[in-house]
């Protein structure tokens, strides 16, 4: 971005996708891949629903456990008959809202956080990161058991909870950022034109560590998605009849001898939908990186 | 070097008072508290139930009641199971060998695969082995531990028979050779994520190292590629790596809890989900606390690793 300070008047006349950072992750071919597979999976599960000839409740005992494309049912039916394409779509639009929700909550406060303790420092700051530090040193699947078992889960509450087991990382990002973008000159001359810390801290630091907080948010979708899947998995999140892609997993272990496609199919879309905001991630990291050599 | 090991003593210690208290307030947080499970037998009048809680000092301040259960706690009373009143530090060190069995050998495989897959990753770089070890990891980190558990099961076990489903042991056999065969999936399921986070960090720690002047010297001495790369590229490049797996740990202690539930396997994270099942709070507490003070434990001694290997590190 250096050599953009020479130009007379570079920002208004250049568009979003003329920017360096959005050239660059187009060329990047594994997160280009990644959106294109988030791309399919929303619009399936936003619009799969209504194109399959089954209801994601209806239960129809005649067609238990019928294997993948059996009729119309072109993933084959679960131990109530009940069609698993519609339930596999309808779970993925909770699975990929409680996971996209999750990360905004967990964004917004983590960064919150690290801005700071990061721009305080000191022991405010110390008091902050012990804190983070604390958090961070239970296996968050213990904590978010724990948290979902004693609290009546809800969609909201299994959110909020999952949230709040993964905010440490983007706080110890963004207070790395913040505490190096602290003292350089453009804050110097922030300050001393008399901006208030908080105007400080939201109008000149934010914006410019906002580079390793969407790659750290793209990432905590994805850690999201997969925890809410372990945690229905287990019987403890998102509870049935409402499908989740983690609670259409909870019991497929015993059918998995007789009828496998109730294991396979889930699993491979909570696996393309975190491979793909991985991607996408990875992608993000190398764009805005100024250091990053590709471009 | 002795400051050096008591600051950061002290700092865990400081850690350790900060988790006692989230975990205390996880415990205290729950609607109902310990007393959800009493709440819940047939015949239970509220009479009783202040007398519960006035007999278990439930009623007190929550300050006191956590001063009492800390101090408790460091004097190794971690309470009762609900379940069947065995002091909790019992049951669950009757579990944690399991876990640790597992962590370990999972810990050891991915160490080995994953250090000869980041090396070669760094020494080719931008080759088809490197780009594929490099979108292999990011595949491996996104697939479910417990997802892929199901399906190794499916394939080895219940379609090949090569391997059995789950347990540690057959029951009436017990040789070494029969845990040996009861360890393979588990730990090479719990293994596949911790390649990929290791071979990553290994590929750049190994890149940094390389291109330094001590290498070149190295290089220049005339040192064949295998002295210049085991002696002086990898020893260098492991220190950082002692650090990650001291960070890694929680993920570890993670990753071996899921794949527990998915392999029945006989360890803390089985004892966690089975005490979850019989809201037994205490147990739950312990492990809580067992983990996190595992984690602590296991950074501490990564740090000191790499401060006796590292000179650099104790002077700064």
């Amino acid at each position: 971005m250096t050599d953009m300070a020479f130009k007379a008047d570079p920002a208004p006349t250049q568009r979003w996708w003329q920017r360096r950072a959005v050239k660059r992750f187009l060329r990047h071919r594994l997160a280009l891949f990644g959106l294109a597979i988030i791309v399919l999976l929303v619009l399936a599960c936003v619009i799969g629903p209504y194109l399959l000839p089954f209801d994601d409740l209806y239960i129809d005992l005649r067609a238990r456990f019928s294997p993948p494309f059996t009729g119309s049912h072109i993933f084959g039916t679960d131990p109530l008959g009940r069609d698993l394409a519609a339930r596999l779509f309808m779970a993925g639009r909770i699975s990929l809202l409680v996971g996209f929700a999750a990360m905004l909550i967990s964004t917004v406060f983590g960064s919150l956080i690290g801005i700071l303790a990061g721009y305080y420092g000191g022991k405010v700051g110390a008091v902050l990161m012990r804190f983070v530090d604390a958090m961070l040193s239970f296996p968050s699947i213990f904590l978010l058991l724990a948290l979902a078992a004693f609290i009546k889960p809800s969609p909201i509450m299994i959110t909020l909870i999952i949230a709040a087991t993964s905010w440490m990382e983007i706080t110890r990002i963004v207070e790395a950022e913040i505490k190096s973008l602290r003292e350089r000159d453009f804050i110097m001359a922030a300050r001393t034109l008399g901006l208030s810390n908080s105007q400080i801290m939201f109008r000149e630091l934010l914006p410019n560590a906002m580079g390793p907080i969407i790659v750290a948010a793209t990432l905590t979708v994805a850690r999201a998605i997969l925890l809410e899947a372990y945690v229905s998995f287990l019987g403890y999140g998102i509870q049935p009849p409402l499908p989740s892609w983690g609670n259409m997993l909870n019991g497929a272990q015993q059918y998995l001898d007789s009828a496998p496609w109730l294991a396979i199919v889930p699993g491979v879309a909570i696996t393309l939908a975190v491979t793909g905001f991985n991607f996408v991630g990875d992608g993000l990291r190398d764009a805005l990186d100024a250091r990053s050599d590709i471009a | 070097m002795l400051r050096f090991l008591f600051g950061r003593l002290w700092q865990s210690l400081v850690l350790l008072v900060i988790v006692s208290v989230i975990g205390f307030a996880v415990l205290n947080l729950a609607p109902g508290g310990p007393l959800s499970q009493f709440a819940l037998t047939p015949g239970m009048t509220q009479a009783q139930l202040a007398r519960i809680a006035h007999q278990m000092g439930l009623d007190r301040p929550l300050p006191i009641q956590y001063w009492e259960w800390f101090t408790r706690l460091l004097q190794g009373d971690w309470g009762r199971s609900y379940r069947d009143n065995q002091p909790v530090l019992a049951v669950i060190w009757s579990h944690l060998m399991a876990t640790l069995l597992l962590m370990g050998t999972s810990t050891v495989i991915s160490v080995i695969i994953g250090t000869w897959v980041g090396v070669l990753g760094a020494l080719k770089r931008y080759s088809i082995f490197d780009y594929a070890a490099t979108v292999g990891a990011m595949v491996a980190l996104s697939i479910p531990t417990f997802w892929f558990g199901l399906i190794a099961i499916y394939l080895f076990a219940l379609r090949l028979g090569w391997l059995p489903a789950g347990n540690m042991y057959t029951i009436g056999d017990g040789s070494v050779l029969d845990y040996a065969v009861h360890l393979i999936m588990p730990s090479l399921v719990l293994a596949f994520v911790n390649v990929a986070v290791w071979s990553r960090y290994m590929r750049t720690a190994v890149l940094d190292v390389m291109n330094q002047d001590f290498v070149r010297t190295a290089r220049a001495k005339g040192l064949t590629r295998w002295a210049v790369l085991t002696r002086h590229i990898l020893r260098n490049a492991l220190v950082p790596m002692i650090t990650l797996l001291g960070l890694q740990l929680p993920t570890i202690l993670g990753g071996a809890l899921v794949t527990e539930t998915v392999f029945t396997w006989p360890g803390m994270g089985r004892l966690f989900l089975d005490s979850l099942g019989y809201s037994d709070y205490p147990v739950v507490m312990g492990l809580l606390m067992l983990s996190a003070v595992l984690v602590l434990i296991g950074n501490l001694m990564a740090d000191i690793a790499v401060a006796v290997i590292d000179p650099r590190i104790r002077l700064g």
